[in-house]
């Protein structure tokens, strides 16, 4: 059964933005081993007579048509962000 | 063996549909900022995306004109990154399933025809735009956020940045012909990230894959490939700077590429299916009648230019760069009886003044049938060459018909015997020197008399006319 390392929980943490002290780092490997070993258990099913489920509604083809229809004003639209000016949202400079 | 370049391309492409990808704010472009958002492009929790059915068209109607296999069945992805270019922290695109796969582009090449593979031609959204401020703010606003969004990604087999570039042509037209994108690289409508690397053919080894962005232009995008090229084969041949797998950025203004990030691979996106979203599975109905409705695409119609018209190879490629320009001059063409003649009125002077002007053949302010009148008039001999292109231009800033015009301002040939006969006997009176020259074996001496005839109708005489009167007099 492979293990996910130490090092790949840190890749996904900062994947996920997430800072993880080394304790955590330790508790989240664990916790995400355990899941694996879950996953593990299922993959001993016999699945060959399953067809592939690659969505839960047994629907396709589900379109709107090209027509516009109403937008929000651009205040309507930035009333809820945390900051804005003449429409825009604004956040903090996010490139050098 | 040499080492050898291999590049591959992705091309975004922003489809002119009426509507955004998965909601029903316009797909409009310089609208005050997020003047054209809702819930579902801004991400709001609790909306649900339902994807625009013209959208899937016109990816179905690309897929087929390059060849492509349409999909029975395909599903969207979410795409996942920290940018707030997309407000939901993902963008909605497709991974393993794309809606068409599998097609090419033929290239002309130097002679040597090159045949590019299409990998997959697919769908997704567009991103939002930011502005960077100097006071340590981002703005961000997201108009075009949900824009669908068409990427052609194609097999890593461009050898030249000169193929590069005969692709990047012939892909926009292309997608103008089919009317699904205007295209322009410009504006933003068309955008290419090239993919560079060498390889050598013995032994496999190659250098790592460079990912170039910011390229606004074909020329950009061919600069910057070539400057690429180079800087990779210096760079493995002098190990003087270490390659390394990144995204570089083009700098217009230095013309040199700079590293901007190290390239992310398909892991770092955490794609996964998207669940608020139903499969495509395209009725094959639906794929034929799309098929059907393909137009002409820009090579078969060059091609049939040359064979219906008998016009060079040139002036088919010329004319067929635009499906509007192909139909001026193919209007132009049925109403005169020499196409050649249109051909050079529609690529010399009409594109000339499109250039001018800025404009595409829709601000032309004059109707095929004004130019054919016009070009009828030069084909008939009633004026020069000359003549016409004063009367072209006054035809547009008057309004006035070709016909008009000569008439009113008496700028019709003469070619009148007579009176040309006349003038003739003058010009030979008034240039003894000139006539002595020529009965002395300088045969060139009788442009000299030709012109003096023109100067003095004010180059409305028939010069083909003169010629021939003035041999026959001088003997």
């Amino acid at each position: 059964m492979p293990e996910i390392t130490e090092a790949e929980v840190r890749h996904v943490a900062s994947l996920a933005k997430l800072a993880l002290s080394e304790e955590e780092l330790a508790r989240v490997g664990r916790e995400l081993n355990r899941i694996l070993d879950y996953f593990a258990e299922l993959q001993q099913l016999n699945t060959s007579e399953v067809p592939i489920t690659s969505h839960a509604l047994p629907l396709v083809n589900v379109y709107r048509e090209d027509a516009v229809g109403e937008s929000l004003s651009p205040d309507e639209a930035t009333q809820n962000a945390p900051d804005g000016v003449d429409g825009y949202f604004r956040v903090p400079r996010i490139v050098e | 063996m040499p080492l050898q370049p291999t590049i591959g391309l992705e091309v975004h492409a922003e489809l002119s549909t009426k509507s955004k990808m998965f909601c029903s704010c316009a797909n409009e472009f310089g609208a005050p900022p997020d003047s054209h958002t809702c819930p579902v492009c801004l991400g709001l929790p609790g909306s649900l995306p339902v994807p625009n059915r013209q959208a899937v068209e016109s990816v179905i109607r690309t897929g087929l004109a390059l060849g492509c296999h349409v999909a029975e069945r395909c599903r969207f992805a979410r795409k996942n990154y920290f940018y707030p270019d997309l407000a939901k922290n993902f963008q909605i695109s497709q991974y393993d399933e794309p809606l068409t796969h599998d097609g090419h582009i033929d290239l002309e090449g130097e002679g040597q025809p090159v045949r590019i593979r299409i990998r997959r031609a697919h769908l997704e959204e567009d991103t939002g735009k930011n502005i960077h401020l100097s006071d340590g703010h981002t703005l961000v606003e997201y108009n075009r956020c949900g824009v669908p969004l068409m990427e052609v990604v194609t097999e890593p087999d461009f050898r030249t940045a000169e193929h590069v570039r005969e692709y990047l042509y012939t892909l926009r037209s292309i997608l103008q012909y089919l009317g699904v994108s205007s295209a322009d690289m410009e504006k933003g409508q068309m955008r290419c990230e090239p993919t560079i690397n060498w390889i050598d053919p013995d032994t496999g080894e190659r250098t790592p894959k460079v990912e170039i962005k910011n390229l606004n232009s074909i020329k950009s995008v061919y600069e910057a490939v070539k400057y690429e090229l180079a800087r990779q084969k210096r760079a493995a041949a002098m190990g003087e700077e270490e390659l390394v797998q990144e995204t570089r950025r083009w700098d217009e203004a230095k013309l040199v590429t700079a590293t901007m990030r190290l390239k992310e691979t398909a892991d770092d996106y955490m794609y996964f299916p998207e669940p608020d979203l139903a499969p495509l599975a395209p009725e094959p109905e639906w794929i034929e009648e799309i098929r059907a409705s393909l137009p002409e695409l820009p090579r078969a119609r060059a091609q049939r230019l040359v064979v219906d018209y008998g016009l060079p190879a040139y002036d088919a490629g010329v004319l067929t760069e635009t499906r509007d320009l192909a139909d001026y001059f193919e209007a132009v063409a049925a109403a005169v009886p020499d196409a050649k003649l249109a051909s050079n009125w529609v690529m010399g002077d009409v594109r000339a003044w499109l250039n001018q002007e800025g404009g595409d053949i829709s601000t032309l302010p004059l109707a095929p049938t004004a130019l054919s009148e016009l070009v009828s008039l030069v084909a008939a001999g009633t004026i020069n060459n000359t003549t016409a292109k004063d009367v072209f231009a006054k035809m547009i800033a008057e309004g006035k018909g070709a016909q008009e015009i000569v008439e009113a301002e008496g700028l019709a040939q003469i070619s009148d015997t007579g009176e040309l006969e006349r003038l003739v006997e003058r010009a030979i009176a008034d240039n003894p020197k000139i006539v002595e020259d020529y009965r002395g074996g300088k045969r060139k001496a009788i442009g000299a008399l030709v012109g003096a005839v023109m100067k003095a109708t004010r180059g409305q005489a028939n010069a083909g006319l003169v010629n021939k009167l003035l041999k026959k007099k001088l003997g």
